[in-house]
């Protein structure tokens, strides 16, 4: 099971945190905070897995984000870095040549994605177009909705 | 400029484009105070808010917590949103709660209340909504409230496919914290059968399901074998194109495949059917022959799906390590992967060849590997890749190849990294004498260690060296020339003067002999480096300077003059000054036959489990091969010498004591349980030589989260801990005199708050204080976060008594109230003085014992398996002397020993007799007085 996931970018800010574990929040910051330092000195060419207190530290960097992944001892290693590739083909997909900045401005859209592809710390869906399938659904109910205050943002209101 | 968002939020999206623009932290700050406080006036407005505005705010509120702020309200207003019928605004309520979840919260019935009506709703969407919510949250409250609705979602024939894969992660996810909500009965047969399910998504998300109910309960969902090979079987002969969707980047289903081979590992033997077996193990070849095809992409993503599915499969046999055909095909494969030049493949198979170290069908094949290993270690890039490779050296290592192995992990160690070097120290330590045959080797590899990465070679270490060096008549000779030469270098460690002073201390005059190493040039030698080290190794020096008196008396008036010198008569450092002092006046008063007795060499060391592994298991839990260090083959006999050499650890017990206690560190050390065998704790005070009350710190905190109270095992011992729980560890330290007795208790608070209003209170009547008085010094009632505090108490024994005084402890933790209440080890057997003699007078005084109120008897069951050694272990401990040769059955144990009160004496006598056919023990007590017969045959029933 996954225990959580974190994205950052090589600045080290954190742009998104999803934990399947109940961890109070200090050690949640405490977490993060250990595992980006780490995570950031570490040089290209090196190992993509780490052992890590007792469980195990998957991670790969897109451009300037960087995607990190907590997993149990006996979860595998190589199929949660294609874990993290196919939340990154979601997220490619979903906003058309993802950037960090899709990202930032769009932070829930990640999340509701990231909730299609996994539950509680397992995969739930694996199927790409199936995922996309959901999540086009949502927007589509999404899009029935006549945005109200739409013209309030823009001092039409 | 703020990209277009697709929804509309403009607010959001200039909130966001302002933080970036922020320039610095207090800016940024100031711009989300600002916000909050706009936000928190709008919220308490009078002015109701419509959907879309509340969206809008806690959608602000989420992205200020996600910067790492801390937010305290709007949980009202996003639990509004939740009954919205717009879904943008429901599904923002939803995140908000997954992210701030605080489950303690009231809010949290109208939570379940909007969650409800959600997974009514016809739309699968909504459904799945309210699911993934109550996935994120998982607490008890939510499986209490969906333990009906989400089973039924998941077997029933109208869900549809996506609802029933998140209904059945859902429930795995309730599961984990409760696991009473999965229904028995027909269920599990429903449960099992979604491994038939026509669609592949289904399937994944219930094996994962599946794979957590079977580790719970293997039996009752033994059937998903069958079944889970089957599917497994037709997914891995499956063409790509096959399974469509399923198939990622040319690999069919690789997420349900390694979760099947996972599954499968819950089970050993995995099927006892030889049609299942033979189709598993089919499929597992094919697995291992599609490695050997050309890949079908170039792309990293291809080969990852790959190998995950290859890995797992190795996983698999290596677990049912049955078929030896599959194990050396899978180390083939390994091997070739050895040098692929993807790091994270060297790596894994690295890990993994680990694992097939340890079978004894591919443990041969793993060793052909073993050049390309020592070169991994030496050349990878990557430090946790070099340690890798260590580790799997350190599992293949056996009889054969220990010698080379040892070497290249002493060359490599030159320049190992910092953060493997104390790992690797204890592997070399290990392996060096699990593997000796000539113990000149094993020697010579330590005090290497200790040359090369001295700082990284931890007590354990030294502290084995010297217990094997003792134990071993054959290699003293050598141990001492080469100390001895060690030490000549012009610069050496601190722990080389440590073990060299101990060994040259006991065996110094195995090589006095020679002129190049008279007992001057030793002492000399020795004491060129005492002005560099640490008060600790001073002690341990100045010991070694008294045995040296015995030795060599001819050098006495040198080493009498060191003991004089201010810097040690007059230390500022009690334990060098007591040391110090007490030595000059035992080289003074005491006779050449006192002094050949009180320093009589060591007597043998208990053998034991080497307590290095036991260090290296608590490193590196899992990772510790399980074919354990064998002792020496020929174990020394131990009793009878330690019994005639028990004056001399006496000796030693006061100064090592003082030691511990003064200074916090060594007092640590000296609590920890000693491992159960621990002969050499023979009577009340020996437990304490310098290297055995330190050694024992081996056994510590492995069980630190569970609480311990130990009172029982402290009828056979004096020190240890008494008690721990998660909040507080009790260490004892006792020791008895005559009829008195001073009992340290230590209190650790293993929090990170202070423990307040801390005050044990001492239950012990009027009535029983004049039997035994128990006087107990106040402690600060403050201990603070991490900190140990010490209590002394001072017991004198007026008369004999039963029961032991208990002590009851309160102090509020975290604003809470905790009490309780823990037996001292005070039974009157500590009062013990054990008394040697010979079975003519022992039988003699059985026989005046013969009335009817001086006898006692009973006869109990044996604990299982009947423990003869551990039973003469716990009587040494219990403080009476173990007598041999007196009972004509050698499996008896008969045992003797006064009482001190401060009215009497009292004489006891014991025999324990096992009968191993039934089992049983037959205990008999013999005293002067009626009330003590009784009482120690209390003690000591049932408990052999």
């Amino acid at each position: 099971m996954m225990l959580f996931m974190l994205l950052f970018s090589r600045q080290g800010k954190l742009r998104l945190q999803k934990w399947y574990m109940a961890y109070p929040d200090k050690v949640k910051k405490k977490i993060t905070r250990e595992l980006v330092t780490t995570i950031l000195a570490r040089k290209p060419k090196m190992c993509s897995f780490l052992e890590w207190k007792d469980c195990k530290i998957v991670y790969k960097r897109y451009a300037s984000l960087y995607f990190c992944c907590a997993i149990e001892q006996n979860d595998n290693e190589l199929l949660t870095l294609e874990i993290i590739h196919r939340y990154v083909e979601l997220l490619d997909k979903y906003f058309g040549s993802v950037c960090e900045l899709d990202i930032i401005f769009n932070f829930e859209k990640a999340y509701f994605i990231l909730d299609e592809l996994l539950i509680g710390g397992e995969i739930q869906e694996t199927s790409k177009k199936n995922v996309l399938k959901a999540i086009a659904s949502q927007d589509l109910l999404q899009e029935d909705e006549t945005p109200q205050s739409f013209f309030d943002d823009h001092g039409l209101g | 400029m703020a990209p277009v968002r697709g929804d509309g939020m403009r607010g959001l999206a200039v909130f966001i484009s302002d933080i970036r623009n922020c320039k610095s932290k207090e800016a940024e700050v100031k711009r989300i105070n600002k916000e909050l406080a706009n936000i928190r006036s709008k919220f308490k407005g009078d002015k109701t808010l419509d959907g879309y505005q509340k969206k809008k705010y806690v959608c602000k509120l989420l992205f200020i917590f996600l910067l790492g702020h801390d937010i305290d309200f709007g949980h009202m207003e996003a639990v509004n949103l939740l009954s919205s019928n717009k879904y943008s605004e429901k599904q923002i309520g939803y995140l908000f709660i997954s992210v701030l979840v605080n489950t303690n919260s009231d809010l949290i019935r109208l939570i379940i209340q909007s969650i409800k009506n959600d997974l009514q709703s016809r739309n699968p969407v909504h459904v799945n909504l309210a699911l993934q919510c109550i996935a994120n949250i998982g607490s008890r409250d939510m499986a209490e409230s969906f333990s009906n609705e989400i089973p039924k979602l998941l077997v029933s024939g109208d869900t549809m496919d996506v609802v029933k894969q998140s209904a059945a992660l859902c429930l795995l996810r309730l599961f984990r914290s409760s696991p009473d909500i999965i229904p028995g009965g027909e269920w599990t047969s429903r449960i099992i059968h979604l491994l038939n399910d026509q669609h592949m998504g289904v399937v994944t998300a219930a094996t994962s399901l599946i794979d957590a109910l079977v580790k719970r309960n293997p039996d009752e969902y033994k059937g998903c074998v069958n079944l889970a090979v089957s599917r497994l079987s037709r997914i891995v002969t499956a063409s790509y194109t096959d399974l469509q969707d399923y198939t990622y980047y040319f690999v069919p289903a690789p997420w349900l495949s390694v979760k099947l081979l996972r599954l499968l590992q819950n089970y050993n033997p995995v099927t006892e059917e030889p049609g299942v077996r033979a189709r598993l193990n089919e499929t597992l070849e094919t697995i291992l022959n599609k490695a050997q095809e050309p890949p079908k992409s170039k792309k990293v993503q291809h080969s990852n799906a790959k190998n995950a599915v290859l890995f797992e499969a190795i996983n698999l046999i290596i677990h049912s390590d049955s078929e030896p055909n599959l194990l050396v095909r899978a180390c083939n494969q390994l091997g070739q992967f050895l040098s692929n030049r993807e790091t994270n493949l060297r790596y894994l198979a690295l890990e993994s060849m680990c694992h097939l170290a340890t079978s004894e069908f591919s443990h041969e094949e793993v060793k052909k590997h073993q050049e390309v290993v020592i070169l991994s270690m030496k050349m990878e890039k990557d430090v946790s890749v070099r340690q890798m490779a260590v580790d799997l050296l350190y599992a293949m290592c056996d009889r054969g190849n220990a010698e080379e192995i040892v070497q290249e992990m002493l060359n490599y160690l030159e320049t190992a990294d910092y953060s493997i070097r104390e790992e690797m120290v204890l592997k070399v330590a290990i392996l060096a004498e699990k593997y000796a045959t000539d113990y000149t080797w094993y020697v010579d590899v330590i005090l290497n260690l200790i040359r090369i990465a001295g700082d990284y070679v931890s007590e354990e270490v030294w502290y084995r060296v010297i217990q094997i060096v003792i134990n071993r008549e054959e290699v003293q000779g050598y141990a001492a020339k080469t100390v001895f030469e060690a030490l000549q270098a012009p610069a050496c460690h601190e722990n080389m003067v440590k073990v060299g002073g101990y060994i040259l201390g006991e065996f110094g005059n195995l090589i006095a002999g020679d002129s190049r190493s008279a007992p001057l040039v030793q002492f000399k030698l020795l004491h060129s480096k005492y002005h560099l080290c640490s008060p600790m190794t001073r002690a341990l020096l100045l010991s070694t300077y008294i045995k040296f008196i015995n030795l060599f008396p001819e050098i006495r008036s040198n080493i009498q003059e060191v003991f004089r010198q201010h810097s040690n008569l007059r230390s500022a450092d009690a334990e060098l000054q007591q040391r110090a002092s007490e030595y000059l006046q035992l080289s003074i008063v005491a006779s050449t036959d006192v002094l050949a007795t009180v320093l009589e060499e060591m007597p043998s060391f208990p053998e034991r489990e080497s307590s290095i592994l036991a260090v290296l298991k608590k490193k590196k839990p899992g990772r510790v091969p399980e074919n354990e260090i064998r002792e020496s083959k020929s174990p020394n006999p131990v009793s009878n010498h330690q019994n005639a050499n028990s004056h001399h650890i006496n000796s030693n017990s006061t100064a090592s004591n003082k030691l511990n206690n003064s200074n916090a560190h060594a007092d640590l050390l000296g609590l920890s349980t000693p491992p159960a065998n621990n002969v050499g704790g023979s009577n009340s005070n020996s437990n304490s030589t310098l290297i055995d009350v330190l050694g024992d710190i081996y056994g510590t905190n492995n069980n630190a989260n569970a609480a311990v109270y130990n009172t029982k095992k402290f009828l056979f011992k004096n020190n240890g801990v008494l008690f721990e729980n998660e909040m507080l560890q009790i260490g004892v330290k006792s020791e008895f005199r005559q009829n008195l007795g001073r009992l340290g208790l230590f209190y650790g608070n293993k929090t990170q708050v202070p423990l307040t209003n801390f005050n044990p209170v001492l239950q012990w009547s009027t009535d029983e204080a004049l039997k035994l008085n128990v006087q107990m010094k106040a402690v600060e009632p403050t201990l603070e976060a991490g900190a140990q505090i010490q209590q002394l108490l001072t017991a004198e024994c007026i008369e004999d008594y039963a029961d032991a005084p208990t002590i009851e402890i309160s102090f509020r933790y975290n604003g809470t109230q905790q009490k309780f209440s823990i037996k001292l080890p005070l039974s009157v057997n500590k009062f013990f003085e054990p008394t040697e003699m010979n079975a003519e007078s022992f039988f003699a005084r059985w026989k005046n014992l013969s009335g009817e109120q001086q006898r006692s008897q009973k006869v109990f069951k044996a604990a299982q398996p009947l423990d003869l050694p551990g039973a003469r272990n716990k009587l040494m401990g219990f403080g009476m002397q173990l007598l041999d040769q007196v009972d004509p059955n050698p499996d008896n144990m008969v045992c003797a020993g006064i009482i001190h009160t401060q009215s009497q004496q009292v004489g006891c006598l014991l025999r324990l007799e096992p009968n191993k056919q039934a089992q049983m023990f037959r205990l008999t007590i013999r005293a002067s007085k009626e009330t003590v017969t009784q009482v120690i045959c209390d003690l000591l029933s049932d408990q052999f």
